[in-house]
C-alpha cells in the first residue's frame, strides 16, 4: 500500500517536470545553451583527446563570444573512465536534471554507442567525435539527435587501402585485433583491397590486448605479402610497429599500413619506428594555412598540437552554436535538422557536410608518416600525400544499415 | 620441410619466440616465488613494481642521460630498495595476520602505483629505444632474430641461474630456506630474521624491476604494463606450484614454448591458453606441477 | 541428528568467535534497522537521482554476494566480476535478441552465472587461501577474455540500448522510478537470502570451516561440499546483481567483467566490514559515490581506491560496519 502510493507520487512528480519541460518550446532553454563533454580524461585515449578536446571547445565557445542569441553558453565535462555504465550515468544526470542541451562525446565506441542511445531517447542533441565504429550511423544510428563527426572506421581503412593497391601493393596481409572493431577495420580495407584488384593473401587473429606481436608479425613476413595491415589501434598499434621495425619488415621490403593511427600515436612512437606508414587521417594541423592558424593558437593554449579528435571537437561545437544561432532555438531536433541545411567549412572540415543518417561527411587525407630526416621537429610527422573527397573516403547511405535515414532519403516517415 | 602442416621453419621461430617470452614469465615467476617463499604473500603489487623498473629505467635515461646498461644495473636496485622500505613500513605490520592481507595490501599498492603512473604520464605510453650495441639481428636461416631478443633469453637465463645458485648454493641461501621451514630454530642461531625477510622481498622486487628494464625497449613504457602480465605470471604459478625456485624458472620458460606453440596453431586462444593449462592441471594435479601435495 | 549437528557447529563457531568480531550486537535490533533502511531507500529516489540509487543498490547487492563467501566462508574470490558482468551479457541477450520479459531476463543471468559458479568453484576449491584468491583471477581472466570474442557480447562496444522489458510482460518498466522499485525489490530478497544463509545451519557450517577446516571435516562435515555450495550462492547472487544491473543501465560492457572489477568489489566489503551485514553495502555506497564525485577528475579514482585499500588493510580491518560494532559493544561492556 504504502509502495503503491510512493510510486503514483514518483509518477506525478516526473509528470510535473515533463510539463515544465515542455513548456519552453522554442527559444533557448533555461536561458543558457549548456554543452557538455564527457570523454576519457584518464584513460588510453585521455593524450588524444582528454583536456585537449575540452580546451578546443572553449575556443569554439570563445569564437562565438561566449554566447548565442543573447544567452550564454556553459561547459562542463566529465571523465567515463571508458566505462560505458559511468558515460551514460552521467548523460542521463545531465540531461534530466542539469539541462544540458548538447552531448559532445569522445573516444571510446562501447561509450560512444551507449551515449547515442541515452540522448536519443532524452531528446538531447549529440556528437561524437573519437569514437571510429561506424555502427554509430548504420545500426545504432539516430539520425534526428546523434551525428558522427571527425572519422569513422570505413574511412580509415578505405581510405588507405585504396591509396595502397592503387600505388601497386597489391597483395595483403591482415594483423587483427581479435574483437569487433578490428574485424571491422579488416572487412572495410579487405572490399576495398579486392575491389580495386589486390589480393589477401592471409590474415591472423591477435587477442586483444596484445603485448608481444613477433609471433603475429612472424607470420605476416613469412606470407610474402606486399602490405601488412594493421587492423588494431592504440597500444596494440604501438607494439606492433615498434616491434616490426625490429624483426626489420620494412627494411625487409614490406609496408606497414595502420588502419587507425593518431598524431599521438606517432608521437609516442619516434620516428624512428613510425617512418614510412601510410594512414589516412580526417585532419592534420599542417594541412593547410587555416589549420595552421587555429592549431599555433591551439598549442599556444594547451602546449601541443591539436590531433584529428580535438580539432574535431572544436569543428562540431563551433557548427553547433552557429545552428542554434540560425534556428533560434536549442530544441535538440531543430537544431540537428538545421545542422543538416549548413555547409560545413572550418578549421577543421573541408568540404564538409551533415548527411540524413547522422555522419558528417568531409575530405580525408592521405598521409605517410615522414622520416627522421625529413621532420623539423616535434609534431612534424607527415606529409599529406592526397587529398581523398568526403563521398569517396566514407560509406555511402545506401550501402549502410540506417533504416531510418534510408526512409528519410525516400521521403517515407521515420517508423521510430 | 613440414611440421604438423606449418613449414618448419616458422615453426621453429615460433618456438624460439616462445622461448624469450617465457624468459620474462620465469623472471617474473621467480621473484613472486622467491617472496612467497619467506613472505607467505603473494605480491601483488608485482607486475606494477615490473612496470615501475621499466619506467625508472625511461626517466633515468630522460632526466638524468643515464643509458642502458647502468639502469639494467640501478633500477632494480632502486626498485628494491623502494621495495625493501614497502616491507619494513607497511608489510611488516600485517605479517602475523592471515595471509589474505598481504595479498589486500600488495592489491592495493598496485592499485596506487598504476594510478600514480597513470597520473602523471598518461597511458599512451613512452618509447625506450634498443641500446645500439645491441640493434641489427641474425639471421639464423628460418627467421631473423633481432639481437635484443637474443639478450632478453642470455639475461633471463644468467638471472634465474645466479638466484638459484644464490639460493640452493650460499650460505646465505641456507639460511633462507632454513627461516622458510622454521624461522624461530633460525633466530635462535642468533640471525636476524627480519632482515632476511626485508632482503628477500627487496631480492624479489628487484627482479620484478630486471624484467622491467628488459621490456622496455620492445615493449611501449606504458602504466598498465604490468596489470595484465600479473595475472598470467599467477596462472603460471598456480601451474608449477609455488614449492621450488627450479619449478617457477622451469614452468615460466615452459608456458612460454606453450604459449608461443598456440599462437602458429589457434592464435585466437593464445591469451587463454596459460588459463586452460592452469585448469588442467588442477584437475590433474593439484599442488601443481613441481609443487609438495598439500 | 540435525539438532545435532547445529549444536556442534555451534560450539565451533563459538570458539571462533572469541577473537572474532563477526557478530555485532546491531544484530540484535536487525529488524529495526532494516526496517529503518527500507523506508529510508523507498522515500530517497524522489529526493535523490533514482538510477543513482538503483546503481548503488546492485553494486552493494554485489558486495553482500561476495561478503558470504569471504566473511562467512573465509574464501577470498578474485574472479567475482565474471558472475556479474557475464550474467549481464546473458541479461542483455535475453531481453535484447530473444524478447523475454523482465523477471526471465533477469532469472536467466542468475542461472548462467550460479552454473559458471559451480565450474569455477569446482577447479577452485581444490586449493586454499592464497591459491584459491590466485586461481578465481586466472579463470574470471579467461571469461574476460572470452567476453572480448565471442560474437554475441559485441567485443569492444558491449551491448548497449537492451530494453528494460515490462515485468511479467505487464508492469511497465520504461521510467527510472519503476526500474528503482524493481532494483529495491530484487535488493531485498538478494540482502534476504543471504542473511537467511549465513543465519541458518548451514552458516554456521561454514563459520565452522572457516575457523578451523581440519577439526570441521573430522566431525564429519563434507568441507569442500559447503564450501562449493557457497561459492555457487554467491556467484548466483553476484549474478543477480549484474543482470538487475542491466535493467537499470539498459547496457552490459567489458568494464563489468574485468579483473578490477573484482578488485573494486573486495575493496567495498573490506571498506564496510568483512563478515558485517551491513557492511558490504556501506562499502558499496561509499566507493559507487566516491566513483562519481571523482568521475570529473578521473585516474585520481584509482588512486583514491589504492590509498583506501592500503589504509584499511594496515589500520581500519574491521571496516566501518564491523569497527562501530566494536566500539559499541566495548562501550556498552565497560558501563
Amino acid at each position: 500500500m504504502k509502495l503503491m502510493k510512493t510510486i503514483l507520487m514518483a509518477g506525478a512528480a516526473t509528470a510535473l517536470a515533463t510539463a515544465a519541460n515542455a513548456q519552453d518550446g522554442g527559444g533557448i532553454s533555461n536561458d543558457a545553451v549548456k554543452i557538455g563533454m564527457i570523454l576519457d580524461m584518464s584513460g588510453a585515449y585521455s593524450a588524444l583527446d582528454g583536456q585537449g578536446s575540452v580546451a578546443a571547445v572553449e575556443m569554439a565557445i570563445e569564437e562565438m563570444g561566449g554566447e548565442v542569441n543573447g544567452a550564454p553558453v556553459e561547459l562542463v565535462s566529465a571523465d567515463h573512465q571508458n566505462k560505458a555504465d559511468i558515460g551514460s550515468n552521467i548523460a542521463r544526470e545531465w540531461a534530466d536534471q542539469e539541462n544540458v542541451d548538447l552531448i559532445l562525446g569522445g573516444a571510446n565506441s562501447g561509450v560512444g554507442i551507449a551515449l547515442q542511445e541515452i540522448t536519443s531517447e532524452k531528446g538531447v542533441a549529440y556528437i561524437n567525435n573519437g569514437a571510429a565504429s561506424n555502427s554509430l550511423t548504420n545500426e545504432s544510428c539516430a539520425p534526428e539527435t546523434g551525428l558522427h563527426w571527425t572519422y569513422d572506421t570505413d574511412a580509415l581503412s578505405n581510405g588507405t587501402a585504396v591509396a595502397m593497391v592503387k600505388e601497386g601493393n597489391e597483395s595483403w596481409y591482415f594483423i587483427t585485433a581479435d574483437y569487433t572493431f578490428g574485424h571491422n577495420l579488416q572487412k572495410t580495407a579487405e572490399n576495398a583491397v579486392k575491389e580495386n584488384g589486390g589480393e589477401v593473401v592471409g590474415s591472423v587473429a591477435a587477442p586483444f590486448p596484445t603485448q608481444d606481436f613477433s609471433s603475429f608479425l612472424l607470420q605476416a613476413q613469412g606470407s610474402g605479402a606486399q602490405v601488412i595491415g594493421l587492423a588494431n589501434a592504440g597500444t596494440d598499434t604501438q607494439n606492433s610497429v615498434k616491434q616490426a621495425q625490429e624483426f626489420g619488415i620494412v627494411q625487409g621490403g614490406q609496408k606497414l599500413a595502420s588502419l587507425l593511427l593518431f598524431l599521438t600515436d606517432v608521437d609516442a612512437l619516434g620516428l624512428d619506428a613510425a617512418q614510412g606508414l601510410t594512414l589516412t587521417t580526417g585532419f592534420y594541423w599542417d594541412q593547410d594555412e587555416q589549420a595552421r592558424e587555429w592549431s599555433a593558437k591551439f598549442e599556444e593554449k594547451t602546449g601541443s598540437k591539436p590531433t584529428m579528435v580535438q580539432a574535431g571537437m572544436y569543428s562540431s561545437a563551433l557548427q553547433y552554436l552557429k545552428a542554434v544561432e540560425a534556428a533560434g532555438t536549442d530544441d535538440s531536433k531543430q537544431v540537428i535538422a538545421q545542422l543538416k541545411t549548413m555547409p560545413i567549412e572550418d578549421a577543421f572540415a573541408r568540404n564538409g557536410k551533415v548527411r540524413a543518417d547522422g555522419l558528417m561527411e568531409h575530405d580525408m587525407f592521405l598521409a605517410q608518416v615522414k622520416t627522421p630526416d625529413e621532420s623539423e621537429g616535434k609534431w612534424d610527422y607527415y606529409n599529406i600525400i592526397r587529398t581523398i573527397p568526403g563521398d569517396q573516403a566514407f560509406q555511402s547511405i545506401e550501402d549502410g544499415s540506417c533504416e531510418a535515414a534510408k526512409e528519410m532519403a525516400s521521403g517515407g516517415e521515420q517508423s521510430n | 620441410m613440414d611440421f604438423l602442416g606449418i613449414p618448419l621453419p616458422v615453426f621453429m621461430g615460433q618456438l624460439l619466440i616462445g622461448l624469450i617470452n617465457g624468459a620474462f614469465y620465469a623472471v617474473l615467476s621467480l621473484g613472486l616465488a622467491l617472496i612467497f617463499g619467506l613472505l607467505n604473500i603473494v605480491n601483488f603489487a608485482h607486475g606494477a613494481l615490473y612496470m615501475v623498473g621499466a619506467f625508472v629505467a625511461f626517466l633515468l635515461l630522460d632526466y638524468v642521460g643515464i643509458g642502458y646498461w647502468p639502469a639494467l644495473i640501478l633500477s632494480p636496485l632502486i626498485v628494491g630498495a623502494f621495495g625493501m622500505v614497502i616491507e619494513r613500513f607497511l608489510l611488516r605490520p600485517i605479517a602475523d595476520l592471515d595471509h589474505l592481507y598481504g595479498l589486500l595490501l600488495t592489491f592495493g599498492l598496485a592499485l596506487l602505483l598504476e594510478g600514480i603512473f597513470r597520473q602523471v604520464y598518461g597511458v599512451s605510453g613512452e618509447t625506450y629505444a634498443i641500446p645500439a650495441s645491441l640493434q641489427g639481428g641474425f639471421n639464423l636461416g628460418f627467421m631473423f632474430l633481432p639481437t635484443y631478443r637474443a639478450w632478453v633469453i642470455v639475461a633471463a637465463v644468467i638471472v634465474c641461474g645466479a638466484t638459484w645458485f644464490l639460493i640452493e648454493q650460499t650460505r646465505l641461501g641456507a639460511t633462507m630456506r632454513a627461516a622458510v621451514e622454521n624461522a624461530d630454530l633460525v633466530r635462535a642461531f642468533g640471525v636476524n630474521v627480519p632482515l632476511l625477510v626485508t632482503l628477500t622481498y627487496g631480492l624479489g622486487v628487484g627482479l620484478a624491476a630486471f624484467a622491467g628494464v628488459l621490456a622496455a625497449p620492445i615493449y611501449s613504457v606504458n602504466p598498465l604494463m604490468g596489470s595484465n602480465i600479473i595475472i598470467v605470471v599467477f596462472a603460471i604459478v598456480v601451474i608449477g606450484g609455488l614449492g621450488s625456485i627450479k619449478g617457477a624458472i622451469a614452468s615460466g620458460f615452459m608456458l612460454g614454448l606453450f604459449e608461443g606453440l598456440t599462437r602458429v596453431f589457434y592464435p585466437e586462444a593464445s591469451n587463454i591458453i596459460i588459463f586452460v593449462v592452469m585448469a588442467v592441471v588442477l584437475i590433474v594435479r593439484p599442488a601443481g606441477l613441481f609443487g609438495k601435495a598439500a | 541428528m540435525s539438532e545435532t549437528s547445529v549444536k556442534r557447529s555451534g560450539e565451533l563457531s563459538d570458539a571462533g568467535n572469541a577473537e572474532a568480531q563477526s557478530r555485532t550486537p546491531l544484530i540484535a535490533d536487525l529488524r529495526l534497522w532494516a526496517l529503518i533502511g527500507l523506508v529510508f531507500l523507498l522515500v530517497i529516489p524522489h529526493f535523490v537521482y533514482p538510477v543513482m540509487v538503483a546503481k548503488v543498490l546492485c553494486f552493494a547487492l554485489f558486495a553482500a554476494a561476495f561478503n558470504l563467501l569471504l566473511g562467512f566462508a573465509g574464501l577470498l574470490s578474485f574472479g567475482h566480476a565474471a558472475f556479474f558482468g557475464f550474467s549481464a551479457y546473458v541479461t542483455g541477450y535475453c531481453l535484447q535478441s530473444l524478447g523475454l520479459t523482465a523477471e526471465l531476463g533477469i532469472l536467466v543471468g542468475t542461472a548462467t552465472a550460479a552454473l559458471l559458479g559451480l565450474v569455477m568453484g569446482l577447479l577452485a576449491i581444490r586449493r586454499q587461501g592464497i591459491y584459491f584468491a590466485m586461481i578465481t583471477l586466472a579463470l574470471s581472466q579467461m571469461v574476460y577474455f572470452a567476453c572480448i570474442q565471442l560474437e554475441f557480447t559485441g567485443g569492444e562496444d558491449g551491448m548497449q540500448g537492451i530494453p528494460r522489458r515490462p515485468l511479467f510482460g505487464l508492469i511497465d518498466m520504461s521510467s527510472n522510478m519503476s526500474v528503482y522499485y524493481l532494483v529495491l525489490a530484487v535488493f531485498c530478497i538478494g540482502v534476504f537470502i543471504v542473511y537467511r544463509a549465513v543465519h541458518s545451519p548451514f552458516g554456521q557450517v561454514l563459520k565452522s570451516i572457516r575457523e578451523n577446516e581440519p577439526r570441521a571435516i573430522s566431525l564429519g562435515y563434507d568441507a569442500d561440499r559447503y564450501k562449493l555450495l557457497a561459492f555457487v550462492l554467491s556467484a548466483a547472487l553476484a549474478g543477480l546483481a549484474g543482470s538487475t544491473k542491466v535493467m537499470v543501465f539498459q547496457l552490459a560492457s567489458l568494464t563489468d567483467v574485468q579483473w578490477q572489477m573484482s578488485g573494486e568489489v573486495v575493496l567495498m566489503a573490506v571498506l564496510g566490514g568483512i563478515g558485517t551485514m551491513l557492511g558490504p553495502i556501506v562499502g558499496a555506497s561509499i566507493i559507487v559515490i566516491l566513483q562519481n564525485e571523482l568521475a570529473q577528475i578521473g585516474s585520481i579514482s584509482t588512486i583514491v581506491q589504492g590509498g583506501v585499500f592500503v589504509f584499511c588493510v594496515l589500520l581500519f580491518r574491521r571496516g566501518i560496519v564491523g569497527e562501530i560494532g566494536y566500539r559499541w559493544k566495548s562501550w556498552r561492556g565497560r558501563s
